[in-house]
C-alpha cells in the first residue's frame, strides 16, 4: 500500500511547507515564550548562586533583600560574624538605575561590595577580564552585558568609576547586568541628594528650633551630619562554617540579633514563587492563548486540505477505501503540518534566543514536551477534517 | 456461467418523504448474464443514475431484490454487512467524469484498488500498465491526471474501474468525453473483458455513436424499465409489447 497522506503532502508541497513555515513561526513564538520564563527563573538562581551566600539577613518582617527592599544598620555584620557557625558575613547593597557611559545610558543593577579577598559573598566570582576592585573608591566591575569596555569610565550618580574588570551572567533578577562598586559609593549613591536638596534640607533643619538650639552649640552640627551620611545596608551576606546547619545558624540568628535570615531554597522560594509570579502567570497566559491560536491554525488548515479533497474522498469511499484508510490519511497530514511546523519553530527560536534583550533560556525538556503538545494539538485539530471526511456520501462521486 | 451476472427485480427507489417526495425508480426488471454488456438508454431524470448507485451499494433502494450471481444483496433491505467491501472487490465503476486522484500518478490511480485490497504494490502496478496498455494510455503511465486531456483521464478512469477484474462494472456515460474512434475502442474493451472475464456490465449512455453496439439494451422513463425488442419495439418487464 502507498502512504496516500505522503503523496498528497508531495503533490502539494508549497501548501504544506508554506502552512509549516506559518505554524513554525508560531511554535517558535511559544518556544521563546517558554525560555523566557526559564530565563527568568535562570537568572534568580544565578543571582542568587553568584552571591556566594548561604544564608541572607535582612530587615526584620520583610522578604528583601531582592523581592522587598530591606535596611540594616552597616555595623550588624560584626555581631553577625560572632555567631557560631558563620564563615564569612559580607554587607551589600543592591540599588538599580540608569548608569551613564558617554550619553549612553545603560540600566543596571548596582551591587556594593565591601572590601576583603576575592571569594567574599558578594563579590563577583570569577572575571572574564581585568581585575577585582582594589580600592575603596571609584572602581567598577561590570558585566559584560552592559557593553562597558576595561577602562571605560561610567557616571553614577554624582561620581564618575573606572571599569577595572569584567565579569558575566551576573544580572538582578529582573536580567539587569550589574556593575559592582565599593560599598562605601554604594551607600552614598543610595542616599547621595543633589547640591540642592542638600541646601535645602540644611536650611530646614537650621530653621527647626528643636535642632538650632542656642544653647547646645554643638547639636546643629551632629545632625546635619547624620542627616547626610548613610550608614544603612540591604543585607548581610552570610557563608557558614562547613559542619554547620544553615537552619541552625539561622535560627540562632533569629533568636538574637531579631533579624530576617532566609536560606537558599527559601530565598529561591521567594525569587521565583513571589517576586517572578505574575510575569510566570503572564507568560502562561500567553502560553495558553498561543496554544489555542496554533491548534485553531491547525484545525482550520487541515479542514480546508480536506475540503479540496472531498469529491477525491468521496470517490475513494465509493471505491472502497475503509474510513481508517481515510481518517489515517488526514491525521498523518496534520501530525506532518505539526513536525514540518516544529522544526521551524524549534530552529526559529533557537536563533532568535540571543537577539533578545533579556536571557532566554530554551530548555531541552520544555521543546520536548512543545513537541508533543503540538502533536496532539494537530491530532484533535484534525479530528473535525476527519469528521466531515467520514460525512461524505460516496454516492457523490458517481454524480447525476 | 452461475455465480456472476445481474439480476434486478421490482426495484424501487424514493428519494426524501411525503410532499417532497420522489420516485426515482418505480420497479425496475434487469438481467445481464456474465460476459454482457448491455446499454442502458433513457431521458434525463429517468433513474439511470439512481439505478446505478443502487447496484453500487451507494445507497439504499426502498424496496425490491438486487443479486449478483447467486448472492441476492439486498432483498427489501441490505444482504451484505460490508458494503464498502462489496464495491471495491465485487464492482467497478467507471463514471461520467473522470474523478482521478490528482495527487496519484496514472499508473497509481490505477494501482490504488488493488492495493487496498491487499496485492502488493509491484503486483498491483503491473496489473494497472497492463490494463493502461489495453487503453494506449502507457506512455502516460507516470504522468499526473492534471497533466492529461480529458479523453487520457476517462481512459485512466475506465483503467481503474477495470483493474480488480471485477464480477460487474457500472459505467455511466464513459465515452461522453471520447471521439467516436476512442468511445468505440472504449466500448471494445468492455466487451473483451465481459467475454474475457464473465464481467456482466451495464453501461449508460446518451452516445449514439455507441448505442448500435450493444446487443441488447434497456430503456428506462419514469423509473420504469423496457428492453428493447428491435426496430424500435419496447418490452415491459411482463414481457409485453409497449
Ligand atoms: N438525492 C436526490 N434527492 C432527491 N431526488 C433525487 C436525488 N437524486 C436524483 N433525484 C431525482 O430522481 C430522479 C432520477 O434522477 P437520476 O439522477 O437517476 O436521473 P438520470 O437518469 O441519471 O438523469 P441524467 O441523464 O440527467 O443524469 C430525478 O427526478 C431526480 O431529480
Ligand atoms: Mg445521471
Amino acid at each position: 500500500m502507498i502512504s496516500l497522506a505522503g503523496r498528497d503532502i508531495l503533490h502539494s508541497w508549497g501548501k504544506f511547507v508554506f502552512t509549516g513555515i506559518g505554524l513554525g513561526l508560531l511554535i517558535g513564538v511559544t518556544l521563546v515564550m517558554a525560555g523566557v520564563y526559564r530565563g527568568m527563573v535562570d537568572d534568580g538562581k544565578v543571582l542568587l548562586d553568584n552571591s556566594g551566600a548561604d544564608l541572607w539577613v535582612v530587615q526584620k518582617n520583610t522578604l528583601g533583600p531582592y523581592a522587598e527592599s530591606s535596611s540594616l544598620y552597616d555595623d550588624l555584620y560584626r555581631s553577625v560574624l560572632a555567631m557560631p557557625g558563620v564563615a564569612q558575613a559580607a554587607n551589600v547593597t543592591y540599588l538599580t538605575m540608569q548608569v551613564q557611559n558617554n550619553n549612553r545610558d545603560v540600566r543596571a543593577m548596582i551591587v556594593g561590595i565591601m572590601p576583603g579577598e576575592v571569594g567574599q559573598p558578594g563579590w563577583p566570582p570569577q572575571l572574564v577580564a581585568g581585575r577585582q576592585i582594589t580600592r575603596s573608591h571609584y572602581e567598577a566591575v561590570a558585566d559584560i552585558a552592559t557593553g562597558f569596555k576595561l577602562g571605560d569610565t561610567v557616571d553614577i550618580r554624582r561620581n564618575r568609576y573606572t571599569v577595572v574588570g569584567l565579569t558575566r551572567r551576573m544580572v538582578s533578577s529582573a536580567g539587569d547586568p550589574m556593575v559592582f562598586i565599593p560599598l562605601k559609593d554604594a551607600q552614598e549613591a543610595q542616599f547621595l541628594k543633589d547640591n540642592d536638596a542638600i541646601l535645602q534640607q540644611r536650611r530646614r533643619t537650621t530653621e527647626n528650633p528643636a535642632f538650632n538650639r542656642p544653647g547646645v552649640p554643638g547639636l546643629l552640627d551632629a545632625v546635619i551630619a547624620s542627616q547626610s551620611t548613610n550608614n544603612y545596608v540591604n543585607a548581610i551576606l552570610v557563608r557558614i562554617k562547613p559542619g554547620y546547619l544553615s537552619h541552625d545558624v539561622g535560627a540562632n540568628i533569629v533568636r538574637w540579633q531579631r533579624l530576617q535570615v532566609y536560606d537558599r531554597v527559601q530565598m529561591e522560594a521567594i525569587l521565583i514563587g513571589k517576586l517572578i509570579a505574575t510575569s510566570a502567570k503572564q507568560i502562561g497566559m500567553f502560553l495558553v492563548i498561543l496554544a489555542v491560536v496554533s491548534a485553531t491554525i491547525v484545525a482550520f488548515i487541515i479542514y480546508t486540505l480536506t475540503m479540496d479533497k472531498i469529491r477525491e474522498i468521496a470517490v475513494l469511499k465509493l471505491l472502497g477505501t475503509r474510513n481508517r484508510t481515510i481518517a489515517s490519511m488526514i491525521m498523518q497530514q496534520a501530525i506532518a503540518l505539526g513536525v514540518i511546523g516544529f522544526a521551524v519553530g524549534k530552529i526559529t527560536a533557537t536563533f532568535a534566543a540571543p537577539l533578545f534583550p533579556k536571557y532566554v533560556l530554551l530548555v531541552p525538556s520544555d521543546s520536548l514536551v512543545g513537541f508533543f503538545a503540538v502533536l496532539v494539538i494537530c491530532v484533535l485539530a484534525s479530528l473535525i477534517a476527519i469528521r466531515m471526511a467520514l460525512k461524505v456520501d460516496p454516492a457523490e462521486a458517481i454524480g447525476g | 456461467m452461475s455465480g456472476k451476472g445481474i439480476r434486478i427485480e421490482d426495484l424501487k427507489k424514493r428519494y426524501g418523504t411525503g410532499d417532497a417526495a420522489v420516485d426515482a425508480l418505480n420497479g425496475v426488471d434487469m438481467q445481464v448474464a456474465p460476459g454482457e454488456v448491455v446499454g442502458l438508454i433513457g431521458p434525463s431524470g429517468s433513474g439511470k443514475s439512481t439505478l446505478l448507485k443502487c447496484l453500487g451499494a451507494v445507497i439504499e433502494p426502498s424496496s425490491g431484490l438486487m443479486a449478483l450471481g447467486d448472492e441476492v444483496i439486498y432483498h427489501n433491505g441490505w444482504k451484505v454487512r460490508d458494503l464498502r467491501a462489496l464495491r471495491r472487490d465485487k464492482i467497478g465503476f467507471v463514471f461520467q467524469a473522470p474523478y482521478l486522484i490528482p495527487f496519484l500518478d496514472v499508473t497509481d490511480n490505477v494501482a490504488l484498488l488493488p492495493m487496498l485490497a491487499g496485492i502488493p504494490n509491484d503486483e498491483a502496478r503491473r496489473r494497472a500498465v497492463e490494463l493502461l496498455t489495453a487503453l494506449d494510455v502507457q506512455h502516460r503511465a507516470r504522468a499526473m491526471p492534471s497533466r492529461l486531456s480529458g479523453g487520457e483521464q476517462q481512459r485512466v478512469a475506465i483503467a481503474r474501474g477495470l483493474v480488480n477484474r471485477p464480477p460487474i462494472i457500472l459505467a455511466d456515460e464513459p465515452t461522453a468525453a471520447l471521439d467516436s474512434e476512442r468511445a468505440l475502442a472504449v466500448i471494445r474493451i468492455l466487451e473483451d473483458m465481459a467475454s474475457q472475464f464473465e464481467t456482466a456490465i451495464i453501461v449508460v449512455t446518451h452516445d449514439e455513436k455507441i448505442i448500435p453496439t450493444f446487443k441488447r439494451t434497456y430503456h428506462i422513463r419514469d423509473g420504469i424499465t423496457y428492453e428493447e425488442a428491435g426496430e424500435g419495439r419496447l418490452l415491459n418487464s411482463a414481457g409485453k409489447l409497449t
